[in-house]
């Protein structure tokens, strides 16, 4: 036992005086959460549009205030004929131009029937797609305005609500995203250079000749970056509650478990690639390109699983982060618990073991 | 203490033999030499016997256990030092001593007489990081980290190459009092000189046993007489000794060509003397000596190739 401590004393010595390595492995997760939260969101917010209001009667001045006001929309010219919508959006100033014809209020009054027409920029479909949408509903909120005293005859209400996510903020999209990018990307990758650089430094010449067991060297190489995933974990469960507004609504004890097995998931999965590769270049390349691109691709974070063709979802089941991503979402987002999440936690858990076995039985003993 | 039985190992799936059928025995607190230039074998032969390497064929013991059964018991009771600088370069001295101590199951106070002699030279150190220590001073913290747990055999891989002269002298001299403690000591050099300091040598090339004895049995063995010979320009004093014919070899040694006879007439000096006159060498100075090591092993090498 003296000897494990020892040994874990040692690699907290490597990774304390390495301090460039440590920064990047506490600084990740924060650097991580802001970019997320603040740059990269996919919310659609102040959107600048045009109007060509050809009309310029009550009924258009109306609409425009209110759109105006919105937090979706910020108009940002006014153009003065057709030929100019192109114009703006050739510069790229705007993402949507609304058009009012002329006598929209008469129309409107009178013919009980007017036009506006919406004209999106869809080389981004999505975003194109969300802001006709706000703007319809805008629109059609000052219709039901103006129609309270006429009653109409028959009027369909659909009624939309947002379960677990009312404001439909990304950022319980890509937390538990994120979490799971992380803790893989530190463990993994950091455990599955740390045998090789043994191996590399010479290190593990001296090592193998004493009575240190394979199993000890493993499982001591694996306990500092657990402690550091730990506090990885608190940090982005602290910026996620309090900067990005994500609750927790399910238990922590909970979330914190499951994140702890991930972890091990990861350190298993960085150990078995380290007692493989044969140079540090090596192991990194296998982490990078075995194991982030899928965590990104497959995980359902980036895109959804269900739209994939057959194969990919089929892979995407051995990809760990899958399972943790879906137990996040679940505990964290929509408060869950144990009950509803033992099959992926049991899948991690088997994960874990069939790593760390793999790891152990593949540790050479000897040099070649 | 160390025995080996037709040793071998080969690389690349047999390709490349690295040591070929070696056999010897290394006696209780013997101080033995293993002798070869690079690429000789030596390394192999200390990784199979350290349990690093399997061996291909044949088989060997250290301290009475077979290296491929009883491994685990071999990494307990022997001391390694490998070839190349091992240690944790951004442990100190002092983290590095102690880290080894305890996963063998010792501490620094316990065998601390050991290592004294070493350690104490290195201790007004103890907190540099050993990846900033001079050459010397990483040889003797890699001697006192492989001595720590008092091993009974202790492998040394070329523990001088690299390292200044005034530190390689104090390196064996270190050897020598480890000697008296009853440590059984294998070194391997490729420094021909520092083979009279062992108790016995074996020399190596290729991968095979050229001979094993005394430094001094294998000096006196040395058949013929030899004679060293100095001239102005020293590249063609050796192409006309080659050219020759009653010369048996000859190759350069420092500033002088050693040289050696195929029969032993008399007049082999007086000859040469002349026929290097007569193909214009200037300044010639001839002078007979006693043959080293190296000159034994260049022998036994020509020997062993012819």
């Amino acid at each position: 036992m003296k000897q494990f401590f020892s040994f874990v004393k040692k690699e907290f010595y490597h990774i304390w005086r390495d301090k460039r390595t440590m920064f990047i492995l506490l600084g990740m997760p924060v650097v991580q959460i802001v970019i997320f939260g603040f740059a990269l969101t996919n919310e659609v917010k102040n959107s600048q549009i045009a109007i060509l209001d050809n009309a310029k009667d009550e009924a258009s001045s109306t609409i425009i205030t209110q759109l105006d006001a919105s937090k979706y929309f910020e108009i940002r010219q006014n153009l003065h004929s057709y030929p100019e919508i192109e114009k703006a959006f050739e510069a790229g100033k705007i993402k949507m131009a609304i058009v009012f014809p002329q006598n929209f209020s008469e129309d409107l009054h009178h013919l009980n029937k007017a036009q506006i027409q919406l004209v999106a920029d869809a080389s981004d479909p999505n975003v194109a797609n969300i802001l006709t949408n706000y703007a319809t509903a805008i629109i059609g909120d000052y219709q039901r305005r103006i129609n309270t005293n006429n009653v109409l005859p028959y009027t369909i209400d659909t009624e939309t609500r947002m379960l677990y996510n009312p404001q439909l903020k990304g950022a319980y999209n890509f937390v538990p995203g994120v979490m799971a990018m992380v803790l893989l990307l530190v463990c993994t990758m950091m455990t599955a250079i740390t045998i090789v650089k043994e191996k590399e430094m010479g290190t593990m010449e001296i090592m193998l000749v004493s009575p240190m067991k394979p199993i000890m060297v493993i499982i001591a190489k694996a306990v500092p970056y657990l402690l550091l995933s730990i506090i990885n974990i608190a940090s982005i469960l602290l910026l996620s509650v309090y900067v990005l507004e994500v609750p927790i609504n399910g238990s922590i004890v909970l979330l914190v478990f499951e994140s702890i097995l991930f972890t091990l998931v990861s350190l298993s999965l960085g150990l078995l690639i380290s007692t493989g590769a044969e140079s540090q270049q090596t192991a990194m390349f296998i982490s990078l390109v075995a194991l982030f691109l899928p965590t990104v691709m497959l995980s359902g974070f980036m895109f959804p699983v269900e739209n994939m063709p057959l194969p990919l979802r089929i892979i995407s089941n051995i990809v760990p982060a899958k399972w943790y991503y879906s137990i996040v979402k679940s505990v964290m987002i929509k408060g869950l618990g144990l009950k509803v999440i033992w099959k992926e936690t049991l899948i991690l858990a088997g994960m874990m073991l069939f790593f760390l076995t793999l790891a152990i039985r593949k540790f050479k003993i000897r040099l070649a | 203490m160390v025995t080996l039985d037709k040793l071998s190992k080969t690389y690349n799936k047999g390709s490349v033999l690295a040591v070929d059928k070696v056999s010897f025995e290394v006696n209780k607190g013997e101080l033995f030499g293993l002798i070869g230039p690079d690429g000789a074998g030596k390394t192999s032969i200390f990784r199979m016997l350290t349990t690093l390497l399997l061996p291909d064929e044949g088989s060997a013991t250290v301290d009475g256990f077979d290296i491929v059964k009883d491994y685990k018991s071999i990494r307990n009771t022997v001391g390694y030092m490998p070839g190349r600088f091992s240690l944790y370069q951004d442990l100190s001295v002092e983290e590095n001593l102690n880290f080894f101590a305890t996963i063998f199951n010792t501490t620094i106070e316990e065998n601390y007489d050991l290592i004294k002699d070493i350690y104490v030279q290195i201790e007004p150190f103890k907190d540099r990081k050993a990846g900033k220590l001079s050459g010397g001073m990483k040889q003797k913290l890699a001697l006192s980290c492989a001595l720590i747990h008092r091993p009974t055999v202790l492998f040394l891989d070329e523990p001088t190459t690299g390292v200044d002269a005034v530190s390689r002298k104090e390196f064996w001299e270190m050897l020598k009092r480890l000697k008296t403690q009853g440590i059984t000591i294998l070194v391997s050099t490729p420094y021909m000189d520092e083979a009279t300091l062992c108790d016995r040598i074996a020399l190596i090339q290729s991968g095979k046993i050229l001979s094993i004895d005394t430094p001094q049995n294998i000096v006196d063995a040395y058949p013929d007489n030899l004679f060293a010979i100095k001239a102005e320009s020293i590249y063609y004093l050796l192409n006309d000794l080659r050219a020759y014919t009653k010369v048996k070899g000859c190759f350069t040694f420092g500033e002088f060509v050693h040289i050696s006879f195929k029969d032993k007439s008399a007049t082999n000096e007086s000859d040469i003397l002349a026929y290097l006159k007569e193909k214009g060498h200037k300044n010639i100075e001839i002078k007979a000596v006693t043959p080293g090591i190296e000159d034994c092993f260049i022998r036994l090498m020509t020997e062993e190739t012819n």
